[in-house]
């Protein structure tokens, strides 16, 4: 383990935590706003609001699935020192982080049980960017409508079509995220 | 609220922030996230056993616990008001623990703990309300058994709501359920409001965050801000939010709703705001109602 | 003018301070040190512990003390204190087959390889109030021997040995936690047995008793109740051995019950079980009982709605500290939710009243 793996976390763990948690709560339930969060500099290539949210919810009862370039030795070692978190792969994952392309299929994930909705994956989407325009959110949370850029519209509409059964996403970039959850309809402009 | 109440205390050292440790608020904020990702739905969690008696807030306050940060102005009600027993205990625990700000306005707070009602003003984007709730369950009182609850609300069958419902009017002429008025979400979960008057369900479509927290029940569930709320009704016997009749004898408020007041033993009573801090806001705007005074006098 | 009732904080400092008076009692008599209260009142130290799920006799006595002797209250306090303890590991299971007994009885055989050892017990005690006890006077000493070194089997050992008794499979598999993972129904043996141990004494007792007298009949022998000390042992990953960290005092109970069988499979007897912290014997003979009604599925019995066999029922409402919470919060206000109870039975019948009146005025 490097010493890169060691630092990163957070500095005073419940104060920063409640901040960035209180940001998540917020993009959750106000699905496509978004906002920053910070506390967390974990090693390339995971942003800073993918790795603050995993501090913040990681722990070693949530199995955490990396996906594709994510998966690698200093950021394993990373949230295994920080999380206490266990890997997994995409089936066994509570958490799942990787840029859209590497998390697909979505079919792999824990949809949670008709007795249990809530046992279901959550996805932390690594973007480029991220902004308000793009597809078109409706639903609990949302006054009127709202706009967020989406890597795609089809897989999320498939997946509020299951609800309430469905997975629930994180969208990061740099310093900001939003949140996507099942409860959210997604239409193209 | 005097100043005494309103000083921020240091946290005590005794304690983690907000009391929880670390590893309790992860598995609560991962519930309340799934909670709003599925609005209605009771997502159990694994409540803890807090410093003071279960059936008292304990998973309102490890709600609270989870959500707070530093900079927050809390706000905590019982019965509408900020200076009940429960709610003065609830509020000191927090000012102990978290050292964070008190508030009794309703429009300065960040997060506002509650137990059995919504503050008459209106809730705005910035804030987070927190509900006590002892029983979650909306079907416990039809059928005892969560194998079985648990399983209708998998299988969205909710007849037996209707029939109970319907065998009120039967009865009575009217759905005979005056709080704790069942609710059903965006279309798809029938939820319990907490026991708040069903005066109040009107407003359980609003601006803020809404929490629920069951720590003996060990449950936790959601409203996003602007989400569907339908008290269960039928076509001929719609839903009425009802309160008592009359003004508030305080600040003459005819919308708000009224605590009863037994002032004598030859059946004399009246009425007053059960919102304190709606009471008071509106009497130092210069409102008196039938036995009240002029703004300033009456507050203590 | 009318104001409204204020001054809650004033009123909860108030009585916090008159509790305080009160549980110190007259101040002409000596105060209670919790050394006493641990060595004197040892059995409600052992319930404070058994029932609050923490091995502190020191702290149970302090709860004791702090509760006024409300051993319910000090279990609360044991609770609330236990949660915000961290978890440094867990030990490796007891060994009770090896525990050294104060005590230790069969009511199966006459004689058993280890020997029936009476022990400290208020068996065959004459309840009768001794008035030497009001003199506080020093006790005579006990009678001493060497320890007694034999080793004693378990008699559900002896018993499986033959084939006689249902076998029970060991298992390595972690038991769940329930102070720890919301509760989930159906709920396995190992976490019914955990909130067994930790429910209240009195709803135990009372749901053993009903499975006496007929609601869930299993027809117990009590095989063996055994009282003593065992060695608590922790893995250290550094040495890669097991060391032992400290010594508790549990009581067991295993009880040998009506024998299942069918026209495929011989008859054998079945087993209740029941440990608890420190002597606390009609806990654990209750809590064998009940363990043993709760298995009516497992043994392909038939559940007759007797509500010891109810694994929901029993779960949901043998824990003391919910279960008074829950109860004594009926006390808080509950302005709100009784106005609008009122006024809508003042509604229904103002309206009853008038359709009363119309009809009479139609006659």
């Amino acid at each position: 383990m490097d010493d890169q793996a060691l630092s990163g976390g957070f500095a005073d763990t419940p104060r920063e935590a409640a901040l960035a948690f209180r940001a998540a709560l917020t993009a959750m339930a106000r699905p496509g706003r978004i906002e920053a969060v910070a506390g967390a500099r974990p090693p390339a290539p995971l942003s800073v609001a993918a790795g603050t949210l995993l501090l913040v919810l990681a722990d070693p009862t949530t199995p955490v699935h990396l996906a594709g370039a994510l998966d690698r030795p200093g950021l394993r070692d990373w949230l295994r020192f920080h999380t206490g978190a266990p890997l997994s792969d995409r089936a066994g994952a509570v958490f799942a982080v990787g840029r859209w392309a590497d998390l697909l299929p979505l079919d792999a994930y824990s949809l949670g049980t008709p007795d249990y909705p809530d046992r279901s994956a959550t996805l932390i989407v690594e973007m480029d960017a991220l902004d308000a325009t793009g597809a078109r959110l409706t639903g609990p949370g949302i006054e009127t409508s709202h706009g967020l850029s989406l890597p795609e519209i089809a897989a999320f509409r498939a997946n509020r079509a299951r609800f309430p059964l469905g997975l629930d996403f994180f969208l990061t970039a740099g310093e900001r995220l939003a949140a996507l959850p099942r409860s959210t309809h997604v239409e193209a402009v | 609220m005097t100043e005494a109440e309103s000083r921020v205390e240091a946290p005590g050292a005794d304690y983690n922030f907000a009391y929880l440790d670390e590893q309790t608020k992860r598995m609560i904020r991962r519930a309340l996230l799934k909670a709003l990702a599925v609005p209605g739905y009771q997502v159990p969690f694994a409540s803890r056993e807090m410093p003071m008696p279960y059936g008292w807030g304990t998973g309102g306050v490890q709600v609270s616990a989870a959500v707070l940060v530093p900079g927050d102005r809390l706000k905590v009600i019982d019965q509408g008001a900020d200076d009940t027993t429960n709610a003065v205990s609830i509020r000191k625990f927090f000012q102990k623990t978290a050292g964070i700000a008190v508030t009794g306005h309703t429009g300065e707070a960040t997060v506002i703990q509650t137990r059995h009602r919504i503050p008459e003003a209106p809730l705005t984007e910035g804030q987070i309300l927190v509900y006590q709730v002892p029983i979650p369950e909306p079907l416990r009182f039809l059928e005892p058994r969560e194998t079985e609850t648990r399983r209708m609300h998998a299988l969205e069958e909710y007849g037996l709501m209707h029939v109970k419902l319907y065998e009120d009017i039967a009865r009575h002429g009217e759905i005979a359920t005056a709080y704790a008025y069942p609710v059903q979400i965006e279309g798809r979960y029938v939820m319990d409001p907490s026991p708040i008057p069903k005066f109040d369900n009107p407003k359980l479509r609003m601006a803020a965050i809404q929490l629920f927290g069951a720590g003996r029940e060990q449950r936790i569930y959601a409203l996003p801000p602007y989400t569907e709320v339908v008290s269960l009704d039928f076509e001929d016997h719609p839903f009425v939010p009802g309160k008592a009749e009359g003004a508030c004898a305080l600040c003459g408020s005819e919308t708000s709703y009224l605590d009863e007041v037994i002032v004598d033993d030859r059946g004399g009573r009246m009425f007053v705001c059960s919102d304190t801090d709606y009471c008071a806001g509106r009497r130092a705007a210069g409102h008196v109602g039938a036995e009240g005074a002029a703004a300033g006098e009456g507050r203590a | 003018m009318y104001v409204a009732v204020k001054g809650g904080e004033r009123a909860i400092d108030a009585a916090h301070a008159w509790l305080a008076e009160e549980r110190r009692g007259d101040p002409a008599i000596p105060e209670l040190a919790v050394a006493q209260i641990r060595e004197q009142m040892t059995l409600a130290v052992n319930r404070v512990m058994a029932e609050g799920s923490l091995y502190d006799p020191d702290l149970a006595a302090l709860a004791i003390k702090q509760a006024r002797g409300d051993l319910i209250e000090a279990i609360f306090l044991i609770r609330a204190y236990r949660t915000t303890l961290p978890r440094l590991g867990a030990s490796e299971p007891v060994e009770t087959g090896g525990m050294r007994c104060d005590r230790r009885i069969s009511a199966t055989f006459k004689d058993v390889p280890g020997g029936q050892v009476l022990g400290p017990t208020f068996d065959y005690t004459h309840r009768l109030l001794d008035f030497a006890l009001a003199a506080e006077g020093e006790v005579p000493e006990a009678a001493t021997a060497a320890p007694d070194a034999a080793p004693k089997p378990r008699i559900t050992g002896l018993l499986d040995r033959d084939g006689l008794i249902e076998t029970e499979p060991a298992s390595d598999e972690t038991p769940p936690d329930l102070t720890r993972e919301p509760l989930g129904f159906p709920a396995g043996r190992a976490l019914r047995l955990q909130a067994l141990t930790r429910s209240d004494e009195g709803f135990a007792l009372g749901m053993a008793y009903s499975t006496q007298r007929g609601y869930g009949r299993n027809h117990p022998f009590v095989g063996e109740l055994r009282l003593g000390r065992v060695g608590v042992e922790v893995e250290i990953p550094e040495l890669g051995f097991a060391v032992e960290i400290a010594e508790i005092e549990l009581t067991e109970c295993e009880t040998v019950n009506q024998f299942a069988g069918s026209k495929t499979e011989p008859p054998q007897f079945t087993r209740g079980y029941g440990l608890v912290f420190g002597q606390s014997e009609r806990k654990a003979i209750s809590m064998a009982l009940v363990d043993r009604a709760l298995r009516w599925e497992d043994l392909g019995e038939d559940f007759t709605g007797a509500p010891a066999q109810d694994a929901e029922f029993v779960i949901s409402h043998g824990d003391n500290i919910q279960a008074s919470g829950f109860l004594e919060h009926i006390k808080l206000p509950h302005y709100v939710d009784f106005q609008s109870e009122l006024e809508l039975v003042r509604r229904i019948r103002a309206e009853a009243a008038a359709s009363a009146a119309e009809r009479e005025a139609a006659e």
